[in-house]
């Protein structure tokens, strides 16, 4: 059974990626207490999928090294992961959490030395790479990925039940594999919640002009991410789903899913930045013979984004078209993506092929009305609202808006703030 | 504690450790070589048993110095939590038996590894002492906020709310600021469809009724001295009085200026009343009150207006603003809407090139603006003229693609912010030309006048990132500040519009309450939070060479008036740069020292020159090339057996020492893996790679004087994602030595 300790004077932070991960660390290091609670096995959430960040095009697994360690020094901190939030009742400086949490299978026992997948023969698609699980599929015994926090093993759930489960238990020297561990639900006590749930890409199939689910060389900005990650699906390249030829003329195709009435009616902010950033991918593997090219409505690269915008342009194998594409067709033979349109600067038709097409696809929110477990205001595109009558809740991150990860650490930041001066406000009650 | 130093050596044959590598020999080694006093081996140590194993010698036997041998460092660190004691770890998993091949052939060189790193981690842990945290402070539970705009009004109060005292000090008569002077602000909730309340007037109510809050008008920060925990700053007013308070840490919010829209006479700035900025336009619709809007040059009401987007920004003409001031396209939303209001009749026009109304607000305010009517014309405006009726606005129409022009009542600059920072500690000098062709060409001047007036060693501001904004240079942290206990907030940092400022306020507020915390806990700030050792300092040898406080990245270190050095404990980040710096080898940490990391160069067996068994000296910052090389080997990268990895916490910390030491010794190669330097930089101790790579850069002269070659000494850049490059570079230096010989100096 796992045991947590939590009081009133205890700040519930939900969702671990980078927002969820700030508040909880900030907090825990103003002395607070802090339980963290994670959906997947392993805390950091959507940034240990990208491969670089913009604008400075480093790696965000740097940064997460650094909050990991915080976070394994740091004694104020309780992380829970496989672990969600499905009931929260009281107000104000006491509150109630019911916390669901998923058996993993695999105990604290576990010294991630791998032989349990080593032993497994079962494989399964690997989620972490989005729809490129396909590619490269992972073990029913898994470390998520490398940096994954904590460093412990997981069981596919699928797996139970088989001979590979008594296998990956039998070759494990540490009995850090239970096959019996069942769901549980813990009852905590808090006094503030902080909702760092984070997005999810919109659905691209939804988008049906773009053939997500019909054109094998149309993806998503998140797949194209993991393709550049060298322990990833693609072992680093860029290359076609449907070939594996080298992806050496992208379009790019901006607002996937935003701006649209049909879908999200949110500008999903970061992904201008994502194509910019994506397109330096082309050119940093293939040099001049790869070329982007940037349909857009909008370049959205605000604030000194700007310079980046301006680095881009400079870049005579990226160029930019003002348009938002009509629809995308196949070339049954080449397996290229042909985009049709209209380029508003000039009002010309084209029909043009690519080598590859990849959606800046807009981001949504994670949490939705009907599931939310508690009473907040949330708005007609999902985001919590700053409202008084959400009491001691407080969104962070994309929760709240559309942000980038800069701007959900300010957010996450802020809002530890808030949850901090309620659990202060409670210890001054109690003396 | 015992007053006696014990070391403990623990060695874990889990994982496959006892497999590869003789236990007995280790342990041997532990206790001949590495005089540890007590020694003990585990199949699994990190059990509970196994750690009560440990807790058993340190509660029962005086065993007081660690050095546990089995994963690394990064891993297991909850487990092998221990107070009181100094700790090391020996890293045989990852750093030797994952690094190396299987195989008869190799187990005579994986062994040496091991043993060698049970050698070094003994002497290592020998050489350390419990830290105890830095008393040079008290806690002080108050905070300064410089400025009296939104974000330091937000500021106060939160700070408040949480418990803190605040000194508000604004240098003009009145609170409120930019903001202040609003007719009303961009809409902050949904349905964000209107314009609403700017919220300043409560603002100022809560901190007027707030009894923690001193405020200071007509007022300025004449002098800042000390350190978070002992800021003591000096105020002065307008009249020439001046007083001292102490305070805990500091926010400095001192907003932004309007942009000098003087610069753009293209736009009939200056030449005709009815052509006004954004910040102008606020105090016509202030004095309209929601009534109808009069022209200023004839008091007409105006039926039409232009908004000119990007007025004097995202621009590299001189005297323009290079960025993008990120609220002006709201704004312009914003301020069309006030003429709608009064008349849903008037012709709005907002001439733009890209729309930037981002986030979930944004796009539904701009459709909000589409629905009232406002006209959204993707336009380059090259020229305002005087016509018949009022102005004519003349554009190159980007759909279109053809020139075209347009008439108003009123013209409306969509111009930027301008950061009210002080100067730059590191600006660079310009010189005499440079000067002289800056005042001929009229360019855009970022405030000279300081804001805090630091009484420090590097300078009298917080350093700028770019474009005289003082934005932390880090996308996961962005209140990383190169200040300790100082955190900007605000258009100051970075342009922003007043909802995005309180929200910066707030985190602000947070991290300078935390840093007051810290420092009263004698604890490092980010990114070594925790971190209880600070630079311990032996006078008697110091030459008053001034290099520690010269390259130190935070400008922590002052000098007294005979030039030794005062380190003011609460400002250091303990990146060790200092120490690194030190040619004489006065500064140290309890437990990160020459000598912890020069212990354990020296126990390194170096064979002698025949049995052809070069060694090569690995010194990997902690955080990104340590990590690299051990996910490396958890993904199969082998590297050299030749290799003996060190982690230092920056590369910055590098004392070169260590370098001559290792050749001297009979180290074939040296290699130093740090962060990327430059103006992307990626080390979080900011110059630390960059004065590693400088310093190592001299070291050449050394190896003349040993007559070594060149190439036995190599520093890179390496990420956290180089995990099959930074074993290879291990690997290339093997080559290397292959190709050059073995080094002549082993004994």
């Amino acid at each position: 059974m796992t045991e947590v300790i939590a009081t009133n004077q205890t700040i519930l932070v939900v969702g671990g990626g980078v927002s969820g991960m700030t508040a909880a660390l900030e907090a825990a290091e103003m002395g607070k207490k802090v339980v963290l609670v994670e959906k997947r096995a392993f805390i950091g959430g959507r940034i240990t999928q990208l491969y670089k960040y913009f604008p400075k095009l480093c790696h965000p697994t740097c940064g997460l090294e650094i909050n990991q360690r915080r976070a394994k020094m740091n004694p104020n901190l309780t992380i829970l992961t496989l672990a969600q939030v499905t009931d929260l009742t009281g107000s104000e400086g006491n509150y109630s959490a019911k916390v669901t949490i998923s058996p993993r299978y695999v105990n604290e026992n576990c010294t991630a030395c791998g032989d349990c997948a080593k032993a497994v023969d079962a494989e399964f698609d690997n989620e972490f790479n989005y729809g490129l699980g396909a590619m490269k599929k992972r073990k029913g015994a898994y470390l998520p990925y490398n940096m994954a926090h904590p460093q412990t093993y997981v069981l596919d759930p699928a797996m139970i039940g088989t001979e590979d489960a008594e296998k990956a238990k039998a070759a494990c020297k540490y009995n850090a594999i239970d096959l019996e561990m069942q769901e549980e639900v813990l009852e905590l006590n808090i006094g503030a919640v902080i909702w760092a749930t984070g997005w999810r890409p919109y659905d691209a199939a939804k988008i049906q002009p773009y053939g997500y689910d019909r054109i094998a060389n149309v993806i998503t900005s998140v797949e194209f991410e993991r393709m550049m990650d060298a322990s990833g699906p693609t072992g680093g390249k860029l290359i076609r789903p449907s070939d594996g030829k080298e992806a050496k003329d992208v379009a790019f195709i901006q607002c996937a899913g935003s701006r649209d009435r049909n879908h999200l009616k949110h500008c999903s902010r970061i992904c201008c930045m994502a194509s910019l950033k994506q397109s330096t991918y082309v050119s940093e593997q293939f040099a001049d013979s790869g070329k982007s090219t940037i349909y857009y409505i909008d370049i959205r690269a605000i604030d000194r984004f700007e310079d980046f915008y301006k680095k881009v342009q400079a870049n005579k194998n990226v160029s930019f078209v003002k348009s938002k594409v009509a629809n995308i067709i196949e070339d049954k033979a080449t397996g290229n993506p042909i985009l049709r349109g209209v380029d508003t600067e000039g009002y010309h038709r084209y029909e043009q092929p690519h080598d590859l097409v990849v959606l800046a696809i807009g981001m949504e929110p994670s949490l939705n009305e009907a599931g939310f477990p508690g009473e907040v205001v949330i708005n007609e595109h999902g985001f919590i609202e700053r409202d008084e009558s959400n009491g001691a809740i407080f969104a962070a991150g994309c929760a709240a808006d559309a942000l980038d990860v800069n701007r959900a650490v300010q957010s996450a930041t802020a809002a530890s703030l808030r949850a901090i001066q309620v659990v202060n406000r409670v210890a001054g009650a109690e003396g | 504690m015992a007053d006696e130093k014990k070391v403990g050596a623990y060695i874990c044959s889990g994982c496959g450790i006892g497999d590869r590598l003789n236990m007995k020999q280790l342990e041997m080694t532990a206790t001949r070589d590495g005089k540890a006093k007590v020694c003990k081996t585990h199949d699994f140590l990190c059990s509970k048993a196994g750690v009560q194993m440990i807790q058993d010698d340190i509660d029962n036997d005086g065993v007081n110095q660690l050095a546990i041998a089995a994963c690394s460092r990064r891993a297991k660190v909850e487990a092998f939590n221990f107070s009181d004691v100094s700790q090391t770890r020996i890293n045989l998993r990852e750093g030797v038996i994952w690094a190396r091949p299987e195989g008869d052939e190799h187990t005579e060189t994986t062994q040496e590894m091991a043993d060698d790193y049970v050698r070094m981690g003994c002497h290592e842990v020998k050489a350390m002492t419990v830290p105890t945290g830095s008393d040079e402070q008290p806690l002080v539970k108050s905070v300064l906020v410089v400025g009296g705009g939104i974000t330091g009004l937000t500021a106060a109060v939160e700070s408040f709310k949480t418990g803190y005292s605040v000194t508000l000090v604004e240098k003009s008569g009145a609170l409120g600021g930019m903001a202040g002077d609003l007719y009303k602000r961009v809409p902050t909730r949904a349905p964000y469809a209107e314009p609403e309340e700017t919220g300043v007037a409560e603002l100022i109510e809560a901190v007027n009724a707030a009894d923690g809050i001193s405020v200071h008008l007509n007022t300025t920060v004449t002098k800042t001295a000390g350190a978070p925990g002992r800021f003591e700053i000096d105020l002065s007013t307008e009249s020439g009085s001046t007083e001292t308070t102490t305070v805990g840490a500091i926010v400095q919010a001192s907003g932004m200026k309007a942009y000098d829209a003087n610069q753009l006479p293209e736009f009939a700035y200056g030449k005709n009343a009815d052509v006004v900025t954004n910040v102008e336009l606020e105090a016509l619709a202030k004095a309209a009150n929601g009534g109808s809007m009069k022209r200023p040059s004839d008091g007409k009401e105006i039926k039409s207006v232009t908004f000119i987007q990007c007025a004097g920004q995202r621009s590299e003409k001189e005297g323009h603003l290079s960025y993008c001031s990120g609220f002006c396209c709201n704004t312009s939303i914003k301020q069309a809407m006030y003429f709608k209001e009064s008349n849903p009749n008037a012709d709005t026009t907002i001439l733009f090139t890209d729309l930037r109304t981002p986030g979930a607000g944004g796009e539904d305010f701009y459709r909000s603006g589409q629905k009232k009517g406002i006209l959204f014309s993707k336009g380059e405006v090259s020229e305002v003229v005087p016509s018949a009726e009022g102005l004519e606005v003349k554009f190159n129409d980007l759909i279109l693609g053809e020139e075209t022009s347009m008439q108003a009542d009123l013209v409306v600059l969509a111009t930027g912010q301008v950061p009210n920072s002080g100067p730059d500690p590191y600006a660079a000098v310009p010189t005499k030309e440079e000067k002289e062709a800056a005042e001929a060409s009229n360019t855009v001047e970022i405030s000279v006048e300081s804001i805090l007036n630091l009484d420090y060693r590097q300078g009298t501001d917080l350093p700028h990132l770019s474009n005289g904004f003082t934005d932390s240079h880090f996308i996961c942290f962005p209140y990383e500040t190169r200040r300790t206990g100082i955190y900007s907030a605000g258009p100051v940092r970075r342009p922003m519009d007043t909802l995005q400022a309180q929200d910066d306020a707030m985190g602000a507020a947070l991290k300078a309450i935390q840093s007051a915390e810290n420092a009263g806990q004698g604890r490092a700030a980010h990114p070594r939070s925790g971190d209880l050792s600070y630079p311990l300092f032996r006078k008697e040898g110091c030459t008053q060479c001034k290099r520690c406080t010269v390259e130190c990245p935070f400008g922590a270190i002052n000098e007294d008036e005979r030039g030794f050095p005062q380190f003011n404990e609460s400002r250091c980040r303990r990146c060790g740069t200092c120490m690194g710096a030190c040619p004489v080898r006065v500064i140290s940490f309890d437990n990160y020292s020459v000598d912890t990391v020069g212990n354990q160069i020296k126990n390194v067996d170096i064979p002698d020159e025949f049995d052809e068994k070069p060694r090569i000296l690995v010194l990997a910052c902690e955080n990104d090339a340590y990590p690299a090389l051990d996910m490396g080997a958890k993904n199969g990268y082998h590297y050299s057996q030749w290799a003996r990895v060190i982690p230092v916490r920056c590369l910055g910390s590098v004392n070169t020492v260590w370098l001559t030491d290792a050749l001297s010794e009979g180290y074939d190669g040296v290699v130093l893996m740090g962060c990327q330097k430059g103006d992307d930089y990626q080390c979080h101790f900011v110059k630390g790679s960059e004065m590693a790579t400088m310093r190592m850069s001299k070291i050449a002269d050394t190896l003349q004087q040993l007559n070594l070659e060149e190439e036995r000494v190599s520093t890179y850049e390496v990420a956290i994602t180089d995990i099959q490059r930074a074993p290879q570079l291990i690997n290339d230096m093997a080559d290397t030595i292959e190709k050059i010989g073995m080094s002549p100096f082993k004994f």
